[in-house]
């Protein structure tokens, strides 16, 4: 189920611009890796890079290669819709569709995706996503009701809810919590743990401590200076980022001293 | 601010007093224009209404024609020129719709580069001819260059001129109105472009899109122009949009105008004067007025029926 993502030599533009060079890494399957980094360092660039939401912008494009077990995301015979349904992804404002029901949103993407299902295998997959979004107990009274009237954090965890009925192999999660209250916020990482068994996930945070908490892995992104592009800096098990980093940068970035 | 630094008469308490006679001197202002503005709309409205009413609530409005009828005589109805507008009109909007919904999407969803700088160019153009020209351009067409005969459906082909660019330019705001967030979200869950469009985009956008298409009607509803010259006027019933002259609730308008006159009766032993044409050109005018608030409510009904459902 669960893939692995090989970056390689990714250098991401909007229009001539290279808003980030040179990027190279692997993250493991069922494992969860956190981007962290300075604001405008290229974080969600990035992340949008491994499912081809990058293009979707006018005049942005991607350089190198991204492989999912082994299989380059970006070659000429690959259909981004294709890549989407792969790998998923949670915003960082909370974003359902405000013309659907609770139902609707999570059904969204298989009904969408032009699969015609008999409605009591959909209820199923429905009652099984928002069940492992943890929402179902708050929300199985009124399936019926539009989206749009939960609480952020409900909206929140009904976009995951959404992400992952579709059955993707990767998730992307951007800022996932910043718009939410700590407890929420516990919701959702609680939520991330128990994902991972299943789903290769990828958060990006301006929270260390929620790096910390959630993140096998982590990734430190900078700015190699100002105008420049932004970079990768270094990548290793979250521990090792967070108490003896290579790099200074790193250290200094996490130390609070610059940022 | 500029409280502090003007000492005012109230300087002794800078602040609370003068920021009070300025909230209150706003509000008045404000609600002052409201009013001012709601005047002319309220006048209009009793005019009509006030006019109107005895003739479109006396016997046969509704189901009777004005064949063979003159200012001399009372009675007669307005069917002919409702069914006449009612299909111009419907025929107009079956062929405006379609194609000004696609125009709005292809600027939004798909146009970049010169071909939407074109076609934007080409729509502000067309928001800009005046009805008449519309309409001598379909007569040089059809009647000039294929003699073909005069006919409801060729004020429909003008009214489509007129149309387009009002739906266009409405349907464009309101999608450029739906967040990008959204359409992300679906692209996100692979969903392809075109689906998107079709089940995110539009059923977002529907309720503003009815109110452009609504606009758009009202606005070609009475257009006068491209009847005078393509269709005439007839007081007879005439339910054919591709044969002979039909009526219309502006050319009835027109033609009771035209022939405006007083005619002596007696009324309960006493000789009275009375305006029948008179009577039944403000019930036109009502007539049009209902006509397109009916359809107001009806695309409201729609828009709100189908975001329920959706
Ligand atoms: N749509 C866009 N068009 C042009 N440039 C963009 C666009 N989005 C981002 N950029 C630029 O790309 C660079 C990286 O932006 P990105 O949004 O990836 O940063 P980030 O690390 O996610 O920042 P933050 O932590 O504030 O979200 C920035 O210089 C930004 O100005
Ligand atoms: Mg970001």
């Amino acid at each position: 189920m669960a893939k692995r993502i090989d970056a390689r030599n990714l250098n991401i533009y909007y229009g001539k611009f290279l808003a980030v060079a040179d990027v190279d890494f692997t993250i493991a399957p069922r494992s969860v890796t956190a981007f962290i980094g300075p604001s405008g360092c290229g974080k969600s660039t990035v992340l949008r890079t491994i499912n081809r939401m990058h293009e979707v912008i006018a005049g942005a494009t991607v350089q190198g290669e991204l492989l999912l077990d082994g299989e380059d995301i970006y070659g000429a015979d690959v259909d981004p819709v294709n890549v989407r349904r792969t790998i998923g992804m949670v915003f960082q404002r909370p974003n359902p569709f405000p013309t659907m029901s609770i139902y609707d949103n999570v059904a969204a993407g298989l009904k969408l995706q032009s699969s015609r299902m008999k409605r009591s295998d959909l209820d199923v997959v429905v009652e099984k996503s928002l069940r492992a979004a943890n929402l179902w107990d708050e929300v199985k009274d009124r399936l019926a009701k539009p989206g749009a009237g939960l609480s952020g954090g409900q909206q929140q965890r009904l976009c995951i809810a959404r992400a992952i009925a579709v059955e993707p192999q990767v998730l992307l999660m951007d800022e996932p919590c910043s718009a939410l209250d700590p407890i929420s916020t516990l919701a959702i990482e609680d939520l991330i743990q128990s994902l991972k068994q299943k789903y290769t996930i990828v958060i990006v945070t301006h929270n260390m401590q929620q790096a910390a908490r959630v993140s096998e892995r982590t990734a430190f992104f900078n700015l190699a200076g100002v105008g420049k592009p932004g970079q990768l800096v270094e990548i290793d098990e979250t521990q090792k980022i967070f108490s003896n980093p290579t790099e200074k940068a790193t250290e200094d970035y996490i130390s609070g001293r610059f940022g | 601010m500029t409280s502090l630094t003007i000492p005012g008469p109230l300087a002794a308490a800078p602040g609370s007093g003068w920021r009070k006679a300025k909230d209150r001197i706003a509000t008045t202002v404000i609600y002052g224009s409201f009013l001012l503005a709601l005047v002319p709309l309220v006048w209009l409205l009793w005019t009509v209404l006030s006019r109107g009413l005895h003739a479109i609530t006396s016997d046969g409005w509704f189901t009777g024609s004005q064949r063979g009828i003159t200012y001399r005589d009372g009675g007669g109805g307005a069917l002919h020129a409702i069914v006449g507008t009612v299909e111009q009109v419907a025929l107009c909007t079956v062929i405006s719709v379609p194609i000004a919904l696609l125009v709005a999407i292809y600027l939004v969803e798909y146009g970049r580069g010169p071909l939407a700088r074109a076609t934007t160019f080409m729509v502000d153009i067309l928001t800009g001819i005046p009805s008449i020209v519309a309409a001598l351009f379909i007569y040089a067409v059809f009647v000039t260059s294929f003699s073909g005969q005069r006919a409801g459906w060729l004020v429909s082909l003008a009214l489509v001129m007129l149309m387009i660019p009002v739906v266009v330019r409405t349907t464009e705001e309101m999608l450029r109105l739906v967040p990008n967030e959204l359409r992300e979200a679906s692209y996100a869950l692979g969903v392809p472009k075109w689906k998107t469009i079709v089940k995110i985009v539009l059923p977002t956008a529907m309720s503003g899109i009815m109110t452009g298409i609504v606009l758009g009607v009202a606005r070609v509803a009475g257009e006068t122009a491209p009847l005078l010259v393509l269709v005439g006027y007839s007081p007879n019933d005439n339910s054919n949009l591709f044969s002979g002259p039909q009526g219309s609730l502006p050319g009835m308008i027109k033609d009771q105008f035209g022939n405006l006159g007083s005619t002596t009766i007696l009324r309960g032993g006493h000789k009275v004067s009375v305006h029948y044409a008179a009577d039944r050109m403000w019930g036109a005018a009502l007539t049009l007025i209902l006509l397109v608030m009916a359809l107001n409510l009806l695309a409201r009904l729609i828009a709100s029926r189908s975001k329920v459902s959706s």
